[in-house]
């Protein structure tokens, strides 16, 4: 058998790229459409300065870090869940982890670039590199965005390339793309163990970076002495944050994905059912820390600290706060942790309002303490501006775009993993199985019990 | 190697904001519009913060000149991914306007909130335009500036005694918002040599810092009030 007539069963994963509708068309052309205005807007913020956002003091972040913190956030749904699945040998994660891989290169190239935006100079970004001082938490943020971006590109184009050969055989056009990004692979046992064993590598490596990312990012707000910010737990706070916001949108992706490219038989009611359970045990690890971090401002009671508290609790900022946390906690669990809402729908609903959620948490970390200054200032207002708004609206759209792109030219789920799940995880699982039990299984009580 | 240093005085300051006028004009820091100052973008590097004691009726307002506090430890520097923002070895925190990248952390990073940031390019009023000091560097959109303790003076100060080959004196130096004050509630010089006015100022009894429990260090004392 060749890699055309195995490949054939699985050609539903194929037509997205085979075949090309109008609504693609249409789809490329709002999100241009969007990316072009967004484009527009900055360059009028690059000709008459930072002005033209609602940024002031004592206010003076706004929506490009929030946005930063929060898209570099998301880009933890990918690579991280996908090696964690990937390391505990979760049969199930097969038909996931190619969409979670791309969701994190195409966000973490989008966040990346937020603080660019925000800066006054941007131009001078090359002083980073001429005259950067390591000892400055953005310059730790440069380093390890960096290193994640490198490693989860390369972390997705591995498991790629027997796809992109099997496309390159299947004489899918263009053709000169598959031939050279396949780089000669044939499936020869040898070429098989060469991957495999990269694949491992990589993706135990990926998972301290991914860590240390939104580690560093919580850095530049902890590592100041402002109220609000000043926090030991903020580190591990906002990994659970970015594990969770990146559940929900891998799980927005997969739900709206399947949809359109029909992809029901690989993915399952399962895959959704497991999925969402992290998803509802990262809203309560969420809750935790959340849980966590105010209880122990509010004891201590720092007039400094109740300040930015009672802004957040009761102040201008409170319907953001309270709208968090029925968004990231109330809503999601109440959905997740029932059998009978835990559907397709019910999880859609519970990503989305988790996204949202996980965005006003950002809001509600950045703003209310710059807008809280210590000494008797009076206290700033922050109202984003057109360009801020049409910047951000650019971001997601500059996702979906890549996404869709990525759909039109590789298979979003993995073929050959899809393959050997279907060659050999049975018999796999069988063996593992069987070393974990007390006694001797016969095949017979194997088969027996599959049937 | 000196160590510049400021008292101000709470007990004479009346808050008449001399001192502020006076560094806008010697530092050519833009006046911004009506909208932008609503929206808080007004820049002062001598800032008066307002701070009100007691409940009505029995308010006492309080007038604090603020400039930038040039810490001994400062939060701003350590933050600045470019080395923008530098303590000097005269204890001046120092901007390097065409170094700065304009990440403003170091704004987030300052507990004084003393910072300000060209928002727009910035832009004075036709019949200023021509008096501009032209001791100070102008600033293009999208850097911080802050007070410098009017650093250009020193250069200037340390010029002048080189040329009259003599050790710079206390008071050859003094900033101009120190200078403008009309009831002298601001001294400024060496905090290093124990003779200097600020040095007896500022170990006096009266003497306090702004938010001294950070350890930051400031090099900005106040005298308290007296009744």
């Amino acid at each position: 058998m060749n890699g055309n007539e195995i490949a054939a069963k699985d050609d539903a994963l194929f037509r997205s790229i085979e075949y090309t509708g109008k609504n693609f068309y249409y789809a490329v052309g709002i999100f241009v459409t969007v990316i072009a205005f967004a484009a527009f807007l900055y360059l009028g913020q690059i000709i008459s300065g930072l002005g033209v956002t609602g940024m002031a003091q004592p206010v003076s972040w706004g929506f490009y870090i929030v946005n930063f913190v929060f898209f570099i956030g998301i880009s933890h749904a990918g690579t991280l869940i996908s090696a964690i699945l990937r390391l505990s040998k979760a049969e199930w994660r097969r038909p996931i982890t190619r969409m979670a891989e791309v969701i994190t290169a195409i966000v973490l190239a989008i966040g990346g670039l937020h603080p660019i935006l925000d800066l006054g100079q941007p131009g001078r970004i090359w002083h980073l590199a001429t005259s950067g001082r390591l000892q400055s938490p953005l310059l730790w943020d440069v380093t390890s965005i960096t290193a994640y971006f490198a490693a989860s590109t390369v972390y997705l184009f591995l498991p790629l390339i027997p796809d992109i050969a099997i496309l390159r055989d299947r004489g899918t056009k263009p053709r000169w793309l598959y031939q050279f990004l396949s780089w000669g692979w044939q499936g020869t046992p040898k070429q098989h163990k060469v991957l495999d064993r990269t694949i491992n590598i990589l993706m135990i490596g990926v998972i301290p970076i991914a860590v240390s990312v939104h580690t560093v990012i919580s850095y530049i707000f902890a590592m100041t002495v402002q109220p609000g910010w000043h926090s030991t737990i903020f580190g591990p706070y906002f990994v659970v944050g970015a594990i969770f916001s990146g559940i929900a949108a891998l799980l927005i992706v997969m739900i709206v994905f399947r949809r359109v490219y029909h992809l029901e038989n690989y993915l399952k009611e399962i895959h959704f059912s497991y999925l969402s359970i992290l998803l509802l045990i990262m809203s309560l690890l969420w809750f935790y820390f959340t849980f966590c971090e105010y209880l122990t401002t509010h004891y201590g009671n720092e007039p400094d600290e109740m300040r930015v508290f009672f802004y957040k609790f009761s102040g201008d900022f409170a319907p953001y706060f309270w709208a968090m946390i029925v968004c990231n906690f109330i809503i999601p669990v109440a959905i997740l942790s029932n059998k009978k809402t835990r559907k397709i729908k019910g999880i859609l609903f519970a990503s989305f309002t988790v996204l949202i959620g996980m965005w006003l948490e950002r809001l509600i970390i950045v703003v209310p303490s710059l807008a809280n200054p210590r000494l008797g200032y009076p206290t700033g207002i922050y109202i984003p501006s057109i360009t801020e708004w049409a910047l951000f609206a650019g971001g997601i759209a500059v996702f979906m775009l890549g996404f869709l792109l990525f759909a039109k030219f590789f298979p979003l789920i993995s073929v050959w993993e899809i393959q050997e799940g279907r060659a050999s995880s049975i018999k796999e699982v069988a063996h593992r199985l069987r070393s974990y039990l007390p006694d001797e299984l016969e095949e017979d009580d194997i088969k027996k019990a599959l049937h | 190697m000196p160590r510049w240093g400021m008292v101000i005085d709470l007990n004479t300051c009346t808050g008449c904001g001399e001192c502020a006028a006076a560094c806008k004009i010697e530092n050519n820091v833009a006046i911004v519009g009506p909208e932008e100052s609503d929206m808080g973008r007004t820049m002062l590097w001598m800032d008066m913060l307002t701070e009100y004691e007691g409940e009505y009726p029995d308010v006492k307002i309080r007038y604090i000149p603020r400039p930038c506090l040039h810490c001994d430890d400062p939060p701003c520097t350590r933050v600045c991914p470019v080395r923008a923002t530098y303590l000097n070895d005269e204890g001046i925190v120092a901007q390097i306007f065409p170094q700065c990248i304009g990440c403003r952390y170091c704004m987030a990073a300052c507990p004084y909130t003393v910072k300000s940031f060209n928002w727009y390019r910035p832009e004075w009023p036709d019949t200023m335009e021509s008096a501009l000091n032209p001791d100070v560097s102008a600033r293009p959109a999208g850097v911080v500036e802050k007070c410098t303790f009017c650093i250009h003076r020193l250069q200037k100060a340390k010029e002048q005694a080189a040329a009259e080959n003599r050790d710079l004196r206390d008071g050859d130096y003094i900033p101009a918002c120190a200078e403008a004050c009309p009831t002298k509630a601001i001294t400024f010089g060496d905090f290093e040599d124990p003779k200097t006015e600020v040095s007896r100022l500022r170990r006096t009894a009266r003497a306090f810092r702004l938010l001294e429990e950070l350890g930051t260090e400031p090099k900005v004392y106040y005298l308290y009030e007296v009744e």
